[in-house]
């Protein structure tokens, strides 16, 4: 008997508003432990919630794409539990109207493509963090992430291995990030996955017993945490015990998951209509106003990367999958239209030192601009070439532009032919040889000699020139 | 100057006039607190020296002639509504010692105007009941008789007005809260149509169905303080953008050919002959003055009480799960959270509060939403539609305020049923959200005094005030 994975997810990914959801703290991350509260997200008597109209903008921007239709009426009700980090004791979410319903996503899995239908996302508040001291036994409440507006997106149950599922988190993070509502960084906890996950013969009827996985923080983790537990409940299915309905909690460390309460805990949450927020209804001008708004989309990017730009399509995948990449690359394009140019040094030169550590993509001290520059000068041969990295490099330690630092360190070509003319009149005459190789129809030294050249010849004359000269003297002679 | 039955418009006169410095009225009041207090209990909290300082303040803004309706008058206010850096405490021991760091917007409003603070006023606990008989800190007396309640749950606001501590006060009514004490001390109270009102800094009790509103000694007084406390407010997503310029637009303007309609149901038999007759008798002298007299019917009023408990407490009872001990409050004591959360809430709860909190989650439960809340919010949208019939065919209702005058302390204390039934007559406004008006309309044989009141479209207090000062006025 083979046992076939049957796993549906609920992602919670933080938005990217200046202000909480229902009142007008920063919704920033971090900050100095409840320096980011007010009496309204700290839930003091009186005070009551006014629903931000960005956040509702957002949500509607993340359903349009991942393909859902977004509810012309939508509500909000409290969901009431009672936790510390729950400052008014009940959650502002949506149960029977959110604001948007069904949609899919498309993800290739080791090589098959395949469509991930999306049940629904809400629109709610996220909570407070607890930091529970050791040394004094203490728990601590911090509210500075109460009230930071989360969509919750909920798929269907179609994904049938770890490989399914972080293609698709991956996938739904750049969707995200694209559409300009979630910065995506699980390690910070704005993007958040709950795994429920069970196993059953294939083509069975009815589906396993199923284990919920909670708040696993990277993609990678999300991929150990789904193995672990097929491995887990593979064993005890085979060994002839049964899986329990419960709520697992994933160890990076140790890569397993472990209980962290049943079903038979599972709290009702009385839900119902909040009355402090009137219903939505959205007009077909606003949506559509919202849907304008929307930035390119990577799937429309692709294209126009490979068959406008030429970019090969490895180059177009690996400047697609990091949205800052992309945009630094399109803005740079603007300014010198070469993007097969710009793209692959971006690619080679600078993703070289963000992969190292050296550089930090979302924090470079120079523009596009100056970057387009840079290639912009390297392609002119008004540089030597090789400098091209160099220069890179004084870029990220000081900011300064790419012109400033050729002067500064005097890296213009001064094409001066009369030196050019008599270094290589000298090169030849040390290597009679390999001219005589050359003569004899050995047309490939020429590269030994071109490159013997150009070394001698750095900021003295361009590449193009030093060739021209070469050849010249070589039909001399 | 006795502070009895004086109306905030006399009193503006005066201070206008230089009759009397704000100093002194406010001195007046504690004065008369002073001597009555402790017969009446209608203060939580008195802010004495606060007081004397705005008075003061007051008085400048009036010698520069800069005056507003409320400059320098004293007021009070009820103990739900929050006051920046002075105790807010919902007459709830778990409250004791809350100060809330911010005004509620109404409290703001009044401060604009320079108003002059006397004090907090006990009510029900967290507003939950009739009688002011469930506060944690003490009960309420009737001025007009000690030995009987003042109603409820402002009936802290209501009984300071009528012991003439205070010319006016606010109140909140979530299902007849301003208007039946109104109606049990003989003051004048308003409800203002939902959302007329912000309800920023209002301790939430029932969301959908809370408004705050003043309470006082004319008609008139109600409409002015109702221009000063009325208008959007950014911070309350239900308060309303729809403006009123003055509600007293229409106050001095004759009934004539006004359509004021008679529901049978709120004269049914749980009504008392002598609220029925008093009430009966005012309808005739509006229809002296020319107002039209239109029969009509109410059929689901005896759904009513259901309907409201269900969802005023499934409300409740979310809006009071914040209370855990945790932020703010009273913290209870136990080895972990769950222990904590639950000495807290045990301690400082009184039984009503509990009552209706069991109550409301029991509606709100899984396997029981269906037949108790949804029906509820089924039966508030067949109210709302017999109100709007009712409307179609006439401008005002007139009902009486309370099935009975005020009743003895203690005599309806182990009745929770009871006491939830005698609401019978104020919550299908609230369910529908309109506004309404209770004014004395006469006394019993024993001088308690019967209340009896006017009720309007939404957001048509204009036509409810005209009605009640042309009667006030005959």
């Amino acid at each position: 008997m083979k046992l076939y994975p049957t796993i549906g997810l609920e992602i919670h990914a933080e938005l990217l508003t200046k202000s909480k959801v229902f009142c007008t703290c920063s919704a920033e991350f971090g900050g100095e432990p409840n320096s980011r509260c007010c009496p309204v997200c700290s839930g003091l008597p009186g005070t009551l919630p006014v629903l931000n109209k960005k956040a509702v903008e957002y949500i509607v921007k993340a359903g349009c794409v991942l393909n859902c239709d977004i509810s012309r009426f939508t509500k909000w009700d409290r969901k009431n539990y009672f936790y510390p980090d729950l400052p008014k004791a009940y959650q502002i979410s949506q149960m029977p109207r959110p604001v948007c319903l069904g949609g899919y996503v498309d993800i290739v899995s080791e090589g098959e493509p395949k469509r991930i239908r999306i049940n629904r996302i809400h629109l709610e508040e996220d909570a407070g963090k607890l930091v529970h001291e050791d040394s004094t036994r203490q728990t601590l409440a911090d509210y500075n992430r109460c009230g930071i507006p989360l969509i919750e997106i909920v798929t269907e149950p179609d994904f049938h291995s770890a490989a399914d599922v972080t293609a698709f988190v991956e996938k739904i993070r750049l969707l995200l990030q694209y559409a300009g509502v979630c910065d995506g960084k699980m390690e910070q906890g704005s993007l958040r996955c709950d795994v429920n996950i069970s196993l059953a013969e294939k083509d069975a009827k009815e589906l396993g017993t199923r284990a919920e996985i909670k708040n696993i923080n990277s993609v990678r983790a999300i991929g150990r945490a789904i193995e672990y537990e097929i491995y887990r409940q593979t064993e005890l299915i085979e060994s002839g015990e049964r899986v329990v309905q419960e709520t697992r909690r994933y160890t990076d460390s140790t890569g397993e998951t472990v209980a962290m309460r049943s079903k038979e805990d599972a709290q009702d949450y009385r839900y119902f209509p909040d009355p402090d927020i009137p219903p939505i209804v959205f007009t077909e001008e606003e949506l559509e106003q919202i849907q304008n708004d929307i930035p390119e989309m990577p799937e429309s990017r692709r294209e126009r990367y490979i068959n406008q730009y030429g970019i090969a399509p490895n180059e177009t995948e690996s400047i697609l999958n990091n949205k800052a990449v992309c945009f630094f690359f399109e803005e740079a394009v603007k300014y010198y239209n070469n993007p097969k140019s710009i793209a692959s040094f971006i690619l080679v030169e600078l993703m070289r030192r963000i992969n190292t550590g050296e550089a930090d993509m979302e924090k470079l001290p120079f523009r596009p601009k100056d970057l387009a520059r840079l290639v912009e000068i390297m392609d002119s041969d008004k540089i030597n070439k090789s400098f091209g990295k160099n220069i890179l490099c004084t870029m990220l330690e000081t900011g300064k532009a790419p012109d400033a630092v050729c002067d500064e360190e005097n890296l213009w070509i001064k094409e001066d032919l009369g030196q050019a003319e008599q270094v290589i009149d000298r090169i030849l005459a040390d290597n009679p040889a390999v001219v005589e190789q050359y003569r004899n129809g050995e047309a490939k030294v020429f590269g030994f000699l071109m490159g013997q050249a150009n070394r001698q010849l750095k900021g003295v004359a361009a590449p193009g020139v030093v060739k021209g000269i070469l050849e010249r003297k070589l039909k001399e002679k | 100057m006795d502070m009895k039955r004086a109306t905030v418009s006399m009193l503006r006169r005066a201070l206008d006039e230089k009759q009397v410095s704000a100093r002194e009225l406010c001195e007046e009041c504690f004065k008369a607190i002073d001597k009555d207090e402790d017969k009446i209990g209608a203060f939580i909290t008195l802010t004495r020296e606060e007081a004397i300082k705005n008075a003061e303040r007051a008085q400048k803004r009036i010698d520069e002639g800069k005056s507003g309706f409320l400059t320098g008058i004293p007021l009070a206010i009820k103990d739900n509504i929050c006051t920046d850096g002075i105790k807010t405490t919902c007459a709830s021991r778990m409250l004791e010692s809350f100060i809330p760091p911010y005004d509620a917007h109404v409290a703001e409003k009044l401060k604009e105007q320079d108003f002059v603070l006397i004090g907090k006023t006990n009510m029900d606990e967290f507003a939950m009941g009739g009688a002011t008989q469930t506060s944690y800190f003490k009960r309420t007396h009737n001025p007009v008789n000690t030995d009987c309640v003042p109603g409820g749950s402002s009936g802290g606001s209501a009984a300071a007005v009528a012991a003439g501590f205070v010319p006016a006060a606010l109140g909140s009514d979530t299902g007849g809260s301003i208007r039946q004490p109104a109606a049990f001390c003989g003051v004048t109270g308003l409800k203002p149509t939902y959302g007329r009102v912000s309800r920023y800094g209002l301790v939430a009790f029932g969301s959908s169905l809370d408004q705050i509103g003043p309470i006082a000694n004319s008609v008139k007084d109600c409409g002015e303080i109702l221009n000063v406390i009325a208008g959007q407010d950014s911070r309350d997503a239900t308060s309303s953008d729809i403006r009123e310029t003055d509600f007293n637009r229409n106050a001095e303007k004759p009934v004539k050919g006004l359509k004021i309609a008679i529901p049978k149901e709120f004269y049914g038999e749980a009504v008392d002959e002598e609220v029925k007759t008093a009430v009966m008798n005012a309808a005739k002298e509006l229809e002296k003055q020319g107002a039209v007299l239109v029969s009509c019917e109410m059929p689901s009023l005896k759904y009513g009480i259901p309907a409201y408990y269900l969802i005023a407490c499934a409300e409740a009872a979310s809006n009071l799960s914040r209370y855990d001990g945790i932020k703010y409050g009273l913290r209870g004591e136990g080895k972990n959270y769950r222990e904590m959360i639950l000495d807290s809430r045990n301690k400082g709860f009184g039984d009503e509060v509990k009552r209706r909190i069991l109550l409301g989650n029991y509606a709100l439960s899984s396997g029981y939403f269906d037949a108790y809340y949804r029906k509820a919010c089924a039966l508030r949208q067949k109210i709302i539609a017999e109100y709007n019939a009712i409307f179609e065919k006439s401008d005002v209702i007139l009902t009486p305020t309370a099935p009975s005058v005020a009743y003895k302390i203690g005599s309806q204390d182990s009745d929770p049923v009871k006491m939830y039934t005698a609401d019978i007559l104020t919550v299908p406004v609230n369910i529908a959200g309109l506004p309404a008006l209770s004014l004395p309309c006469g006394e019993n044989e024993k001088g308690m005094p019967i209340g009896m009141s006017i009720t309007g479209r939404r957001f048509d207090e204009a036509t409810v005030l005209q009605a009640g000062r042309a009667y006030e006025m005959r």
